[in-house]
């Protein structure tokens, strides 16, 4: 079976569930719903064989509804396809199943998105955050969450403060001040 | 009855007798034999090691036994990106090293946050801990971890140790003597 045909029969048993198919530089791309996430996964791992889940990652289409998009990168070993699914969910369900079962590699995936993102995965074996602290009360990747960070403070486990930003991530202004001067971390407002 | 002479100026003596300052005895004994806590955290933690291997060779400078106890370290070179993650592990670990204790903040990161100006990253170890040294660079060459080391040592010679460690012992002796 070629990957064109692997792809048909994808289409050809999921036809409704597959809302939108995409083609961009040989790289197939479906839309699915949430509710079909796990039967559409399970096909495709033991049915298509993508034995591979190379990364899910989420997006934040602040403003849009529904709000978060989360997309899985499959790949199959023995037929060399990729295969992308993307799915939408809103703010306020703020929960997708868990494919942790169906690939392992998808447990730290989905506890980096919970972290960073702040969405849920129903069924997940030990969702904790995996980058920032237990108890650290924000999403650092949601777009209304400012570049330089908001204060926070957990004794004896970590603390955070705003980092100065003077307008810019980077302030490159050309100007005779000497770098003392023009370096906003040279003289923070308080310690 | 034989005459007493100094002990400088004894024939058999001299050459085995120095006489100087206890503070600089001190000093010297101790900035030549600076044991690091080798706080690697990022990229900087590479130089580090290179810095300690034989090209570039930390022992010429008495400062080639890392210690991976604080309890055994007398200066901490922080290398790297201090997270905040990290940043009370850090301070932790230096409160468990013995006095006297010195800090090295090696390159941008560990000096002002570096590129990292975000929410996950300390800006600047020296929000935590009391810095001696600063070392620029991104991560810097061992050349320049091996100047910062002898800015450590300098600063080290030119400390009143003998006052700052013992201050009541201080003040008897210097009331004994006036």
């Amino acid at each position: 079976m070629t990957g064109q045909e692997l792809l048909a029969s994808l289409s050809k048993l999921f036809g409704a569930k597959l809302q939108n198919k995409t083609e961009f530089r040989g790289e197939t791309t479906y839309t699915i719903l949430p509710s079909d996430l796990r039967e559409v996964a399970k096909f495709c791992r033991d049915e298509l064989s993508f034995d591979y889940l190379i990364d899910i990652t989420s997006i934040d289409n602040f403003g849009e509804e529904p709000r978060f998009e989360i997309v899985y990168e499959l790949y199959s070993m023995t037929l060399t396809v990729h295969l992308r699914l993307k799915l939408r969910v809103s703010e306020e369900e703020g929960a997708v199943d868990t494919v942790s079962d169906i690939w392992p590699t998808a447990n730290w995936h989905e506890r980096e998105i919970y972290d960073m993102m702040g969405i849920k995965f129903n069924d997940h074996p030990d969702l904790r955050r995996i980058l920032m602290w237990d108890g650290y009360p924000f999403f650092p990747l949601r777009k209304e969450f400012p570049l330089e960070g908001l204060p926070s403070e957990m004794p004896d486990v970590a603390f955070t403060k705003a980092a100065p930003l003077e307008g810019g991530p980077f302030v490159t202004q050309p100007s005779t001040a000497t770098a003392k001067d023009r370096e906003p971390r040279a003289h923070p407002p308080e310690l | 009855m034989p005459e007493i002479l100094p002990a400088a100026y004894d024939s058999k003596i001299e050459g085995n007798v120095i006489f100087t300052r206890f503070d600089a005895a001190l000093n010297w004994v101790r900035k030549n034999s600076l044991w690091p806590m080798p706080m690697g955290l990022a990229c900087c933690a590479i130089e580090l090691m290179a810095t300690a291997a034989s090209r570039f060779d930390i022992a010429r400078f008495g400062a080639e036994v890392m210690r991976f106890s604080p309890r055994q370290c007398d200066v901490m070179i922080v290398a790297g990106t201090v997270t905040y993650k990290m940043a009370l592990a850090v301070k932790r670990i230096y409160e468990q090293m013995p006095e006297p204790k010195w800090v090295i903040a090696m390159g941008a990161c560990a000096s002002t946050g570096g590129m990292y100006r975000s929410y996950a990253v300390l800006q600047g170890i020296d929000q935590l801990l009391p810095v001696d040294v600063y070392i620029s660079g991104c991560p810097p060459r061992p050349e320049a971890l091996l100047a910062g080391l002898m800015k450590l040592q300098e600063k080290i010679s030119g400390e009143r140790s003998f006052r700052k460690q013992k201050p009541e012992l201080f003040e008897k002796l210097e009331d004994a003597l006036s």
